[in-house]
């Protein structure tokens, strides 16, 4: 079960253009780094991460080791029309997480 | 009478004048006020990393802050309403006549829930007590720190007082060496803060998320090698006490963010 | 000569030997992997990569990308993606963008193994690449935790 924060503002002007802020939390443990007897921790991160207006994918992220932890991304999209916008995150050892925020659009 | 004699009395009455005029204005005129050179930790940042502080929707530490939140609503709301937390943070450490000794808000937390609502107390540096210290501290963003001024603390602080001056370590350093004596100078290519409790629990780079103060003075304690005190030792407490004193009046900026 | 120095002359011989091809750069086969071996363009401020010179720690750096377009279906940006020169891995994220974004900004917060060279590359919905690379320089933390 994850965790994650969606900043996004809930009412807009169709057509209007809005800043969406998404962060979660996660290690992204690189697969560099070595445990207390040298060996290395196995890499696990977070792979993708997907924004959907409604039904649409609007925005897409492919994420390598050298994002930080707790991944933070920002991004634009025009607002269309009033749907439930979700940010979905994905990654290593089965991890999925989604927020979901309701955009009135008028 | 002679003319010397004369300008010999006009200028022992024109000395006693400005002597006495003079004694007068310094007797009347309030002393220069003392100068506060006391400093942030958040203002010897990059202002990218300000930014992470400034801005809410940018500080990472409201992934923790919000389950604090959720917290505070299912234990603590039966007594405590979230507006009477607002200027708590300011007034901790503070004396617990039942322990007979100090607590930080995190101590205090757990006292709480051991007491009160007779369940268990969170472990030390767990998600859930940072989260809620976190969030309690929250409440108090942007007050002045006021330390209480109970007798009953005074021991304790002075420990802490004592504390910060103590060389620790194979390093032999002590907290006022590197952040009373060469706070605003350069340490491994960052700037030395003077080293405010201010900000906690905050979220520091180094470790990728939220932390106490007791975990960034444990940090401190095994950069110059020495053995760290035992988790929620009273010389934390002490020490906790003494730094919030020594930024009385400086304002809470929880949740911060540090490199 | 005894063992010991003949061992240290072989070590040291063996040092001397280069490989019969120079190895690309891991950074030069990332991008050429992201735009398919397309030339990538510079200057001409079609990018613009924001990062701090000096950062306060390498594990948290804030970065930006703008690329100013239209964003319409005919002229906009399609992808975006972040390199970092010396981590062990190049790639450190790709953006997939669209006429429904409006603006091609984004941000995010990269790691940073060490001092060097930062480069965004952006591809045009136009088939063309064009880059703009900074120099970011890290430094040890201190008071590190153990």
């Amino acid at each position: 079960m994850g965790k994650g924060i969606v900043h996004l503002l809930r009412q807009a002007r169709r057509g209007q253009l809005l800043e969406v802020r998404a962060t979660t939390l996660h290690p992204m443990e690189t697969g560099q780094r070595l445990d207390s007897l040298g060996r290395p921790l196995a890499r696990d991160i977070v792979r993708r991460i997907e924004c959907r207006w409604g039904n649409d994918l609007v925005f897409a992220a492919d994420l390598f080791p050298a994002v930080a932890a707790n991944p933070y991304v920002s991004f634009f999209v025009v607002a269309n029309t009033s749907a439930v916008v979700t940010v979905r995150w994905r990654g290593d050892n089965g991890f999925e997480h989604q927020e979901a925020v309701s955009v009135e659009v008028l | 009478m002679r003319l010397w004699l004369k300008l010999a009395a006009l200028a022992l009455l024109v000395c006693t004048a400005t002597a006495t005029a003079t004694a007068f204005t310094q007797q009347n005129t309030p002393p220069a006020a003392p100068v506060d050179n006391r400093r942030s930790g958040l203002l010897d940042m990059s202002p990218a990393t300000q930014a992470l502080q400034r801005d809410d929707t940018l500080n990472p530490a409201w992934l923790w802050l919000q389950d604090g939140e959720r917290t505070f609503a299912t234990d603590c709301a039966r007594c405590h309403s979230v507006a009477a937390m607002g200027g708590v943070a300011t007034r901790y450490p503070a004396f617990d006549a039942i322990l007979g000794k100090p607590v930080t808000l995190a101590g205090r937390i757990n006292q709480c829930r051991l007491r009160h609502l007779k369940t268990n107390a969170l472990p030390i540096e767990s998600a859930e007590l940072l989260g809620l210290e976190t969030f309690v501290a929250q409440q108090s963003r942007g007050l002045p720190i006021a330390p209480p001024a109970d007798p009953r603390l005074t021991p304790w602080r002075e420990q802490g007082r004592t504390l910060f001056a103590q060389r620790f370590g194979q390093l032999g350093l002590s907290c006022a060496q590197c952040h009373d004596q060469h706070a605003g100078g350069r340490l491994a290519g960052s700037t030395i803060p003077q080293g405010h409790p201010n900000a906690y629990p905050l979220y520091r780079l180094e470790w990728q998320g939220l932390g106490s103060l007791q975990r960034r003075l444990r940090n401190c304690m095994t950069g110059v090698r020495a053995e760290p005190f035992a988790d929620g030792a009273d010389e934390w407490t002490a020490l906790s006490l003494h730094l919030m004193q020594r930024a009385a009046g400086m304002a809470i900026e929880t949740p911060g963010v540090r490199p | 000569m005894n063992p010991r120095r003949a061992l240290l002359v072989a070590g040291v011989g063996s040092l001397l030997i280069r490989p019969a091809r120079a190895t690309v750069p891991a950074l030069q086969q990332a991008v050429a992997a992201f735009t398919g071996g397309v030339p990538v363009g510079s200057g001409g401020q079609r990018v613009l990569l924001q990062i701090e010179p000096l950062v306060d720690n390498g594990n948290a750096v804030p970065v930006m990308v703008t690329v100013p377009s239209p964003m319409t279906a005919a002229d906009h940006v399609r992808r975006i993606a972040v390199f970092a020169e010396h981590n062990p891995q190049p790639e450190v994220i790709v953006f997939e963008l669209g006429p429904h974004n409006g603006r091609a900004q984004v941000g995010t917060r990269l790691r940073l193994a060490t001092s060097q060279q930062v480069l965004a590359v952006a591809q045009f919905s136009d088939g063309t690449f064009w880059q703009h690379a900074l120099d970011v320089v890290v430094t040890l933390a201190a008071c590190i935790e153990i």
